[in-house]
């Protein structure tokens, strides 16, 4: 066997080893095969979920925005996972944006309105003056069990009181007592200027233990708001500009139909490449199957985000793999007709055109950066994936192709009459 | 394919009809968006829409109960409610925005209405407000006029400034040729037209880079041949290269196309059109610019050197 031919066979197994890691996966290193189940990211087109954007409402941004957003994020990564959604992301745009991201929600409107409301709680006299507020309480819980004298019994929420706040209670209920002739001896508790419950007050109270109750409170809603309460209220209220939710069934046939659109695109490539470059074109379809395992495994192993958009991304990056093999062997085949041997036209033919290639696809990866910063959403997913298809495509289509070309001409396949 | 690749096929000298064919385009288009406007989906106006798959066959009875159970649960007419999906079993409900307890009780009165069940998740609903319409549109622009910025310069920097001028004019076309579809066949102009847009920007400027390149070599091989002949040279070289490609990206775009579903179609139809212009503005456009440009510059070279 001589150098060429091992060459050209360590190559070929270069790729196979590709194809065999994105399909099956290294399990030493706990990589899945991109078909297993969970190995692609899927974005929430094809996963299904909801995108909501909030918004600060504010009348003047504050100077110290950046901090109360930070802390808005925490409560909101907090009041995420109270709510059971573990996967969730929050990311900040701009200055007075977040962006939420939910996967497999059932129930996206109950999310956009639990996760946006500012949690202001309030105890109020028929006055309507404030006697005590959320940062008075010092820890709140979920409870089941009797809360009242008459032996009613289900879910409240207990909050114990700071000292000072006990202090400001006893008072409060002291004035309050008295006023019991006129009706107005009660004592509101307002959260987010929503009445929950009005209990009467009868005596002073010196306890630092308080309960809030409401008939019909569910234990969801009872953990929600213990919740909410001890991690405090937000900072300003958001409001929410922006959902795209979508149910799990819609995205679920888009992954597969996709998929399969992209196979054939590429057998369709493949046998087109073949027909018209012949040895050259089995050469770029080895190149192009080491392409796409490339990609797969970048997919699974950084976890891209893969949306719809990203989809056509990755097959669009696919066309560009092939542009570049097309302009190296028209560049080859050209030379060749100048009379030249097929080693020195491959050496030119790959020389003339790099400048050309890599002109071109900077270009694209211009374009995919750009699209990367600015995006939102979805189309961030594209462009990641735009940006990885160019890259990788490079290195195929160039490297990789040079690589197994070089080793082909000085084979049994020497012969020009192969190549055109 | 040998015709291809021993073409001496005269472009430059068809230029008036590939300039006029792009001025009726560019004129069509114009047409087109004053009198049909564009289709602007929320991403740009602001708006919520439902799409809900009713499981039944969504005709115009179900369209009409639909619309005014719209108008008795929140109070708004819907701007449009329409039959969608492949099956035809999906209604789409289209209106001024709607905050989100509407929202809720919008979906909860269609779901009880068609008895579609209490655990029903299969719906989209799509709220885009005033303020973050603002931010999409800027950042639209700002990408687009960013990209084609640092394209140019690109250029500029690799090639010549008159080089980067064609580019960047050939772009605008691509560009313009895609809005104007966007606006004939009344396509909804969403977020997604922003990705095909530099899809696009980045993909057809590798056509005309690609002939550039080889005017670039053949300026440096035979500088005593005129940029008409050279720019022609150039196109015949390359031609095979831009059928080919073309061929081969479009391959994989219209299978998307034709087995995606509803939302990547509506991705997959202005590349599909953008590829295409862009192998007209590349092959037809960008070098009998050059030529163009070049040539106007020359003679003003010889004007100056006259009057010296």
């Amino acid at each position: 066997m001589n150098k060429n031919t091992a060459k050209l066979i360590l190559g070929i197994s270069f790729v196979v080893a590709l194809i065999c890691i994105a399909v099956f996966g290294l399990t030493y290193l706990g990589l899945p095969g991109i078909f297993d189940e969970g190995a692609i990211r899927k974005g929430l087109d094809l996963s299904g979920g909801s995108l909501i954007v909030y918004e600060a409402q504010l009348d003047e941004i504050p100077e110290n925005i950046d901090s109360e957003m930070d802390a808005v994020i925490v409560m909101l990564r907090n009041r995420l996972t109270t709510l059971g959604y573990t996967e969730a992301v929050v990311t900040k745009i701009g200055q007075t944006k977040v962006q939420v991201e939910i996967p497999d929600i059932t129930n996206p409107e109950e999310a956009v309105q639990k996760l946006g409301s500012t949690a202001k709680l309030e105890f109020r006299d028929y006055e309507g003056t404030v006697i005590l507020t959320g940062s008075d309480i010092v820890g709140a819980n979920a409870v089941y069990g009797e809360y009242d004298n008459s032996g009613t019994a289900g879910y409240y929420v207990s909050l114990q009181l700071s000292e000072a706040a006990t202090e400001k209670f006893a008072e409060a209920t002291d004035r309050v007592k008295d006023l019991s002739s006129s009706g107005n001896n009660y004592i509101a508790i307002y959260l987010d200027d929503e009445l929950q419950t009005s209990p009467s007050v009868t005596q002073k109270l010196t306890t630092a233990n308080l309960s809030i109750t409401k008939s019909g409170f569910t234990a969801d809603e009872v953990k929600w708001l213990a919740s909410v309460i001890s991690a405090g209220a937000l900072p300003f209220a958001l409001k929410d500009i922006q959902l795209e939710s979508i149910g799990p069934e819609l995205g679920e046939s888009a992954l597969e139909t996709s998929f399969l659109a992209a196979v054939i695109g590429l057998a369709i490539v493949i046998v087109f490449m073949i027909i018209f470059y012949k040895a050259f074109g089995v050469v770029s379809a080895i190149s192009l199957a080491a392409y796409t395992a490339i990609v797969c495994i970048i997919i699974v192993t950084f976890k891209v985000n893969l949306s719809l958009p990203g989809i056509a991304g990755v097959v669009l990056s696919i066309g560009m793999a092939v542009d570049a093999n097309i302009v190296i062997f028209e560049r080859i085949q050209e030379e060749l007709g100048l009379g030249k041997s097929l080693s020195a036209a491959v050496k030119a033919g790959f020389s003339r055109a790099f400048a050309a290639v890599l002109d071109s696809n900077i270009t694209t990866l211009i374009a995919a950066v750009v699209l990367w910063i600015f995006g939102t959403g979805f189309i961030t997913g594209f462009a990641i994936t735009l940006f990885i298809g160019v890259i990788v495509s490079l290195f195929t289509a160039v490297f990789l192709t040079r690589f197994l070309l070089n080793a082909v001409i000085r084979t049994k396949l020497s012969d020009t009459k192969y190549y055109v | 394919m040998t015709i291809l690749k021993n073409m001496h096929f005269d472009f430059i000298k068809r230029r008036k009809i590939f300039f006029i064919i792009s001025a009726v385009v560019f004129l069509i288009g114009i047409i087109s968006l004053i009198v049909f406007g564009l289709n602007l989906d929320a991403d740009f106006v602001g708006g919520t829409s439902f799409t809900m798959n009713l499981s039944r066959p969504v005709d115009q009875t179900v369209i009409n109960d639909v619309r005014n159970l719209v108008k008795d649960t929140i109070g708004i007419d819907a701007s449009s409610v329409q039959s969608a999906g492949s099956n035809g079993t999906t209604v789409m409900i289209k209106t001024a925005e709607v905050d989100t307890e509407n929202r809720d009780k919008l979906v909860k009165a269609i779901v009880e209405k068609y008895e579609l069940g209490s655990s029903y998740t299969d719906y989209q609903v799509s709220n885009v407000g005033a303020s973050m319409t603002k931010d999409i549109t800027r950042s639209l622009f700002l990408a687009t006029i960013i990209a084609v910025v640092l394209m140019l310069a690109y250029i500029w920097i690799r090639f010549d400034l008159r080089s980067g001028t064609a580019a960047v004019i050939c772009l605008i076309h691509d560009l313009f040729v895609m809005l104007t579809v966007y606006s004939l066949f009344h396509i909804s102009v969403d977020s997604n037209l922003i990705a095909a847009f530099l899809t696009i920007l980045g993909y057809s400027i590798n056509g005309t880079i690609i002939v550039f390149d080889r005017i670039r070599e053949n300026k440096a091989k035979t500088p005593d041949k005129s940029f008409d002949e050279i720019a022609n040279v150039s196109i015949n070289q390359t031609f095979r290269r831009s059928i080919y490609t073309t061929f081969t990206t479009l391959i994989t775009i219209v299978m998307i196309y034709i087995l995606g579903v509803a939302s990547i179609k509506n991705f997959a139809f202005p590349l599909i059109v953008g590829i295409l212009a862009g192998f007209y503005s590349s092959t037809c456009l960008a070098s009998a610019i050059w030529a163009f440009l070049n040539n106007i510059g020359g003679k003003k070279k010889e004007k100056i050197a006259e009057k010296k």
